[in-house]
């Protein structure tokens, strides 16, 4: 056995698109006038991770920073101390620096009650909160944890305005099963309440709009025919009872969603589109670069995660495989296979590069962080504070401690 | 053990449910099941839910509607087709099949009023989704069912249990009714020996986490959970003694150094520094093989069978998911 060896010093490589300006994260977190920074992108990249290690650099350079976590790992969430969803930001301690980072997991559910809770005098806060229509639409997964998303961010700056809150507010966005649907839900709910039918719905509690006459009777006629056919007959009473009490509320609701999505338009917001660098993460990332520009939504740039670090970028794929041919008579030893490992890993390497650089090519003005791939995951904040540093560039590769 | 069996594909198992966490490639391996199916000469119908046109791009089509179209067919004379459900035409089929009253669902839908009614009521989506599965799994002609399997991409582990445990969700909304009724008879097929719930995972600690979360939640509705299917295993390039002297830090540095002298093309950076670099490499891919095995681990105490499926560095092609597909469901015997 010989003595243990140093590494050598770790090639960068924020050469992985080399034509991208790069993405200057703590330029981003030092900048005081934003206050709101989104992280979005596809299922499986590390979004909540990032945005937990985004805030907590942040905050360690001073900032009053809170992370609010759509649904983290649990290890992850142990590595901030949250141990229960409780729907309200928690103080994480251990930090170093002057600044200040409060963490919270979304509790979708209890986000919506309160909303209700707050719109609605009590005892029509009652009637919605037990009606089955209500427990549905506030504890399923589709949209609304999009929309409680918003709502939480709406009320998390809301804080911060009054002056004691937070300087700053880090969100992950929701799993969707499209990295839009963060941008859709307040459209989406939009469309839902301008919705014919619910007009529809309610015309039995005002009987007598003579415009609506001729609508009610043929809509109400369809109505009932079908849809109590199909649900049952006290299944429509049900709803009726939902829609009218949620009525004098959807005024309220609508206004907040609406106003929420213009301050994601303003200039103290900022976007960061995490991904992989994989193909379909990649579509997902230009996706949403275009979206947001539609949008006019600010972008700050493409966090590009869990890229194959390349050690010795000098020795190619194929000239390492052609160094392991020349050796191949003396197989037994480990050189034979260390040299088709870093093959392996170059391929992959280059790979990698390559499809940061079409999207690169695809949006050439879209700054770029690379982010190297740990080799463990992220159980503390040590673990988180690394992937802070990684992304603002002061550590590139992950070493083997 | 319990790795490297294959799914069930004895006829009994009429449904198979494909989730996920998002990014360990649940679509694929959808698709690959289906392919394999065929190839083992079955007619299998291929059902993709979440509107994303997933499986469009595999079979190289540009995209799937809600009719039923043909995109593979077999040498054993199996074929794959394939639709993406969407919640409305579901709806409106559903009125059609049991009440005849498709014009009248037309109408309802230019009211919004089925935008509206999947809105409010997501047991009603979900129970429409699952429905038109099992609608194909119950299809007959000729005294003979049309389909030998169907495979439901579904929506992710996170969701999964709330998606297929229709009646419950149903329940809340509709005590009775037709629609309530509808919800039990989906469930009745979903809760049988007919239908297997697979769970595809990665060898990282957050997708098996999420995997074990699913066979919990699934086991505790009674849902029937099949097959455990790790997918894009990297095999080690390095062997055991190797692995624990990377680990260690205890590979031979100078004689690593020594060979690659003699190997090394010229004007490359120096051996022994090439050779540290080799040695890091060693002990990253190490560390990641040992935490790969600990999720394996972890995985197996579930006593769920596993598939392994390996890492495709070339990417999917039809030819990838047939290599695919075989590895899941083996060669036709």
């Amino acid at each position: 056995m010989t003595e243990s060896f140093t590494p050598p010093p770790v090639a960068t490589i924020r050469a992985v698109a080399p034509t991208a300006p790069i993405l200057q994260i703590d330029e981003l977190l030092n900048d005081r006038s934003i206050r709101v920074i989104v992280c979005c992108g596809a299922g499986g990249v590390g979004k909540t991770t990032a945005a937990a290690a985004l805030a907590l650099r942040a905050a360690e350079n001073g900032r009053k920073a809170v992370v609010l976590t759509i649904d983290p790992a649990r290890r992850l969430a142990q590595s901030l101390g949250l141990q229960a969803l409780d729907n309200e930001p928690r103080e994480v301690t251990g930090l170093v620096g002057e600044g200040s980072l409060h963490a919270m997991m979304l509790d979708m559910k209890r986000t919506f009650d309160e909303m209700v809770e707050a719109h609605a005098d009590r005892e029509k806060a009652d009637t919605i909160l037990h009606n089955p229509f209500y427990q549905a639409l506030s504890s399923s997964f589709a949209g609304t944890q999009e929309y409680m998303a918003m709502e939480k961010l709406g009320q998390l700056r809301a804080a911060s305005e009054s002056g004691q809150g937070w300087d700053l507010i880090v969100v992950d966005t929701p799993p969707s099963r499209s990295a839009l649907d963060f941008l859709d839900a307040p459209k989406r709910l939009g469309s839902f309440l301008d919705g014919r039918f619910i007009r529809i719905l309610l015309m039995p509690a005002r009987i007598g709009g003579k415009a609506y006459t001729r609508a009610l009777s043929l809509g109400m006629g369809v109505f009932s025919s079908v849809l109590g056919k199909v649900l049952g007959a006290s299944v429509l009473t049900d709803l009726q009872i939902f829609v009218a009490a949620f009525e004098t509320l959807f005024g309220g609701f609508r206004e907040r969603a609406d106003k929420t999505y213009r301050t994601l338009q303003g200039a103290d917001t900022r976007f960061l589109v995490v991904a992989a660098p994989e193909r379909d993460a990649l579509r997902e990332a230009s996706y949403f670069v275009e979206r947001l520009a539609e949008e006019k939504m600010p972008l700050a740039g493409l966090v590009l995660n869990r890229v194959q670090a390349a050690r010795l970028p000098s020795l190619s794929a194929g000239a390492a495989l052609a160094a392991a041919q020349r050796l191949a008579p003396e197989q037994g030893t480990p050189t034979f296979n260390l040299l088709l490992l870093h093959a392996d890993r170059s391929a992959l390497a280059d790979r990698q590069r390559e499809l940061a650089k079409r999207f690169t090519t695809a949006h050439p003005g879209v700054p770029v962080m690379t982010v190297g791939a740990l080799a463990t995951d992220v159980h503390d904040l040590a673990g988180l504070r690394r992937i802070g540093e990684m992304m603002s560039g002061r550590e590139e590769v992950d070493q083997p401690t | 053990m319990g790795t490297n069996r294959r799914i069930d594909v004895s006829p009994e198992v009429r449904l198979h449910v494909v989730s996920g966490k998002g990014g360990t490639g649940k679509t694929t391996v959808a698709a690959a099941l289906a392919l394999g199916l065929a190839a083992r000469g079955k007619k299998v119908l291929l059902l993709e839910v979440e509107g994303r046109q997933g499986l469009a791009p595999l079979f190289d089509a540009a995209s799937l509607s809600y009719s039923e179209t043909r995109v593979a067919l077999t040498p054993a004379g199996g074929e794959v087709h394939a639709v993406a459900v969407d919640v409305e035409q579901a709806l409106l089929e559903y009125l059609e099949m049991f009440y005849n009253l498709r014009r009248a669902g037309s109408a309802l839908r230019r009211m919004g009023a089925i935008d509206f009614a999947t809105t409010v009521a997501p047991g009603l989506r979900d129970v429409l989704l699952t429905g038109k599965a099992i609608e194909a799994v119950k299809r007959m002609k000729d005294g003979h069912p049309v389909f030998d399997a169907v495979v439901l991409d579904a929506p992710p582990t996170g969701r999964v249990t709330r998606f297929l445990n229709v009646s419950s969700d149903v329940a809340g909304i509709a005590r009775v009714g037709p629609i309530r009724a509808h919800a039990d008879s989906v469930m009745g097929v979903l809760r049988s020996p007919r239908t297997a719930v697979h769970l595809v995972a990665l060898l990282e600690e957050m997708p098996v986490q999420e995997t074990l979360d699913a066979i919990e939640s699934l086991r505790e509705v009674d849902l029937p959970v099949g097959s455990i299917i790790v997918n894009m295993i990297r095999r080690p390039l390095l062997t055991d003694t190797e692995l624990a002297a990377a680990r260690l830090g205890v590979l031979d540095h100078d004689q690593v150094t020594e060979q690659l002298l003699q190997v090394l093309p010229p004007h490359t950076q120096p051996a022994a520094v090439v050779a540290s670099a080799l040695l890091a490499e060693a002990a990253d891919h190490a560390m990641r093989v040992e935490q790969e095995d600990d999720q394996r681990l972890l995985l197996g105490r579930s006593g769920r069978p596993t598939v392994e499926l390996p890492f495709l560095s070339s990417g999917i092609d039809l030819g990838a998911l047939y290599e695919l597909g075989e590895l899941l469901c083996g060669s036709d015997d």
